[in-house]
């Protein structure tokens, strides 16, 4: 890769070294998602039913796992990151690179789509429990069917919120050599001054999350049954409000 | 000729399909325990329509949780189809829970699945095959009238059209009794009739029992046999729906069909509230009475119609100063029950508030100008 005198990277070799970070970046978030999907379903679903009034009541254990999932909120993604290292190494055998960052980035990940999870459960009417239960259907049965089946627009508008919040923390992590789009904004544009590659970098991500936001967006009405009407779309917007006003209030990032 | 109105309409020999014995329900522990439900002792029989009625807050909701057992009661105990639900354990009651069909108030659908699939929803819980499930759809959307809405989403259906998909899913698993929570409440009055209408069909058709729970005077006419009042967690007063209003001092007959503020009557008027007592009264008995008592009848107002096949209801009429124990007897012989009531105007307003001490039959008492001398159906003559 050619570097000119000014120490700036030529227009030309751009895309070469823009479009591989973006597809780390996009590997980096796109397992990381994964991995918070299963875990973070399956977790906010018991934490919601653990709750007075769910399905397996335990306030005790309610309390606990909440707290360990509000310590993982808490922390600021670079804090995170650097304190659980040697948990990382043991994990992956290494502290830099993709497979590292995948390990703190999963972490916050998991605690802020556990509180989403859990808000979306919430604002499904505890109505339909109630039909569940009395149709004869078994816990798992219930919260497959009268919880998760029906918040799964909220749940998607989360989820939305959730991937953007990974490209960012995706970002943070190029500080840790993990690579990505974020590594070559901090390595060429805030270290070595290159306006050039600092401009295409925001481009990029800004052309990223827009795409994400659109693509959550309309899969929310996609599975919103009522949103093909006027009243639908209010209320799907509603959904998308109130979770990143959720998840705003809850992210120390 | 007169039953009685108070106390446990259960009769000896009949099949009991739901028995509740000392039901009591607790919230809370210590000196802040609240009771929601305080030894309530009732039950339902195999092909009868129990209503109960009662204000918000009398426990109603509560008591539905509690026969379905969504709820454990604190102490006694519920009994259905001969089996005592509240000693089972977690797993058996669930599939206890599969013999009773609950309907719920409007909003009990899944929002995110079609008429059909809501339908589908005990059978999928059952574990039913695709193509048994996609049979037994079809079967109980017919029968609730619904066969062309199938695929619609509930947002596209009407509240009577939501209702009749939850009593098509209540019935999905055969139940043999239904469990009716408040599942007319917030539906226009044609659509409450349709759902009455078809709940009747069922009772007749499958032999079902129905407990339905509502706040609605005017429904309970329409569609029980027997009702009973909850108020402050007690039942106050039960009994077969024609026998309480056939009494003339029952305050649920009252609030069930409450005196319509009558006509003011002539200036050397008295006026009477007559109710009818028995099915022999004669439809002629305005004319009879007069010259009974060789007076001119004044009619002031009137409510007469036919429940369950009888002839009942109230009338205000006028007459002249006659002699009160005359008057009475005449009536009596026709079967009327005659109290002499202080002022015309008066009289719904005072019977009502005694009926109704927390607002029960509000709608059905609010006094308008169609309210007045009002006939609902002309009254037939009892078989």
């Amino acid at each position: 890769m050619s570097v000119l005198a000014n120490n700036q990277v030529p227009l030309a070799d751009i895309p070469a070294l823009v479009f591989p970070a973006l597809g780390e970046t996009l590997i980096m978030v796109g397992i990381v998602m994964s991995i918070v999907v299963v875990v973070g379903i399956p977790l906010g679903s018991i934490i919601h039913n653990l709750a007075p009034g769910g399905l397996f009541e335990n306030p005790a254990l309610h309390q606990v796992l909440s707290w360990i999932v509000s310590i993982g909120r808490s922390l600021p993604f670079l804090i995170l990151m650097a304190s659980i290292v040697p948990f990382t190494r043991f994990i992956t055998g290494t502290n830099i690179g993709i497979a590292a960052a995948v390990v703190p980035m999963s972490i916050a990940g998991i605690a802020f789509f556990t509180r989403i999870v859990e808000n979306s459960l919430r604002s499904v009417p505890p109505s339909l429990v109630r039909v569940a239960k009395a149709s004869g259907g078994s816990r798992l049965q219930i919260i497959r069917t009268a919880q998760l089946a029906e918040a799964i627009p909220s749940l998607i508008g989360g989820l939305t919120i959730n991937t953007i919040a990974m490209i960012e923390y995706s970002a943070i992590a190029g500080t840790i050599g993990a690579g990505g789009i974020g590594y070559v904004a901090v390595t060429y544009g805030y270290q070595r001054f290159d306006n050039t590659v600092m401009g295409a970098t925001i481009i990029i991500l800004v052309a990223t999350v827009a795409l994400v936001q659109v693509t959550g967006d309309r899969l929310v009405r996609m599975t919103t049954p009522h949103a093909a009407t006027a009243s639908g779309r209010r209320y799907a917007r509603r959904i998308a409000r109130t979770d990143i006003e959720a998840a705003n209030a809850a992210s120390p990032a | 000729m007169r039953s009685t109105a108070w106390g446990n309409p259960r009769a000896p020999g009949r099949d009991l399909m739901i028995a509740l014995e000392k039901l009591t329900k607790v919230y809370g522990q210590g000196p802040s325990a609240v009771t929601v439900l305080d030894n309530l002792d009732f039950s339902v029989a195999a092909g009868e329509i129990f209503a109960v009625v009662g204000p918000s807050g009398a426990g109603k909701s509560t008591l539905a949780q509690c026969v379905n057992l969504l709820e454990r009661p604190t102490s006694g105990s519920v009994v259905v189809n001969g089996e005592n639900l509240s000693a089972l354990s977690e797993e058996k009651l669930r599939i206890a829970r599969r013999r009773i069909g609950t309907i719920f108030q409007s909003d009990g659908l899944f929002s995110r699945r079609t008429a059909a699939q809501n339908v589908a929803l005990p059978l999928g819980y059952l574990g039913v095959t695709a193509r048994e499930s996609k049979k037994r759809v079809a079967e109980l959307l017919d029968r609730v009238g619904l066969s062309s809405r199938a695929n619609h989403y509930p947002h596209e259906l009407s509240g009577g059209q939501r209702q009749r998909v939850g009593i098509a899913r209540a019935l999905a698993l055969r139940p043999s009794i239904l469990l009716a929570d408040e599942a007319t409440s917030g539906l226009d009055p044609e659509s409450t009739t349709s759902i009455t209408t078809l709940l009747k069909e069922l009772r007749d058709d499958l032999g079902l029992s129905i407990l339905f729970i509502t706040h609605e005077m005017e429904t309970v006419l329409k569609v029980a046999d027997s009702v009973a009042r909850l108020d402050h967690g007690h039942i106050v007063e039960s009994g077969r729906v024609v026998d309480l209003l056939r009494d003339a001092s029952s305050p649920l007959g009252l609030a069930l069909n409450p005196v319509r503020v009558p006509l003011v009557g002539g200036r050397d008027e008295a006026a009477w509230v007559v109710s009818y007592t028995s099915s022999a009264v004669p439809t002629d008995w305005v004319t009879r009475l007069s010259s009974a008592l060789s007076t001119p009848v004044s009619l002031l107002g009137a409510s007469i119609e036919t429940i369950n096949g009888s002839v009942v209801g109230n009338a205000t009429i006028g007459l002249r100063a006659s002699d009160s124990a005359a008057v009475v007897a005449a009536a009596a012989a026709l079967g009327l029950d005659a109290r002499q009531s202080d002022r015309a105007g008066d009289v719904s307003h005072t019977t009502a508030a005694a009926a109704s001490p927390a607002g029960i039959g509000d709608a059905a008492t609010a006094p308008g100008p169609e309210a007045s001398a009002t006939v609902r159906e002309p009254a037939e003559v009892a078989a």
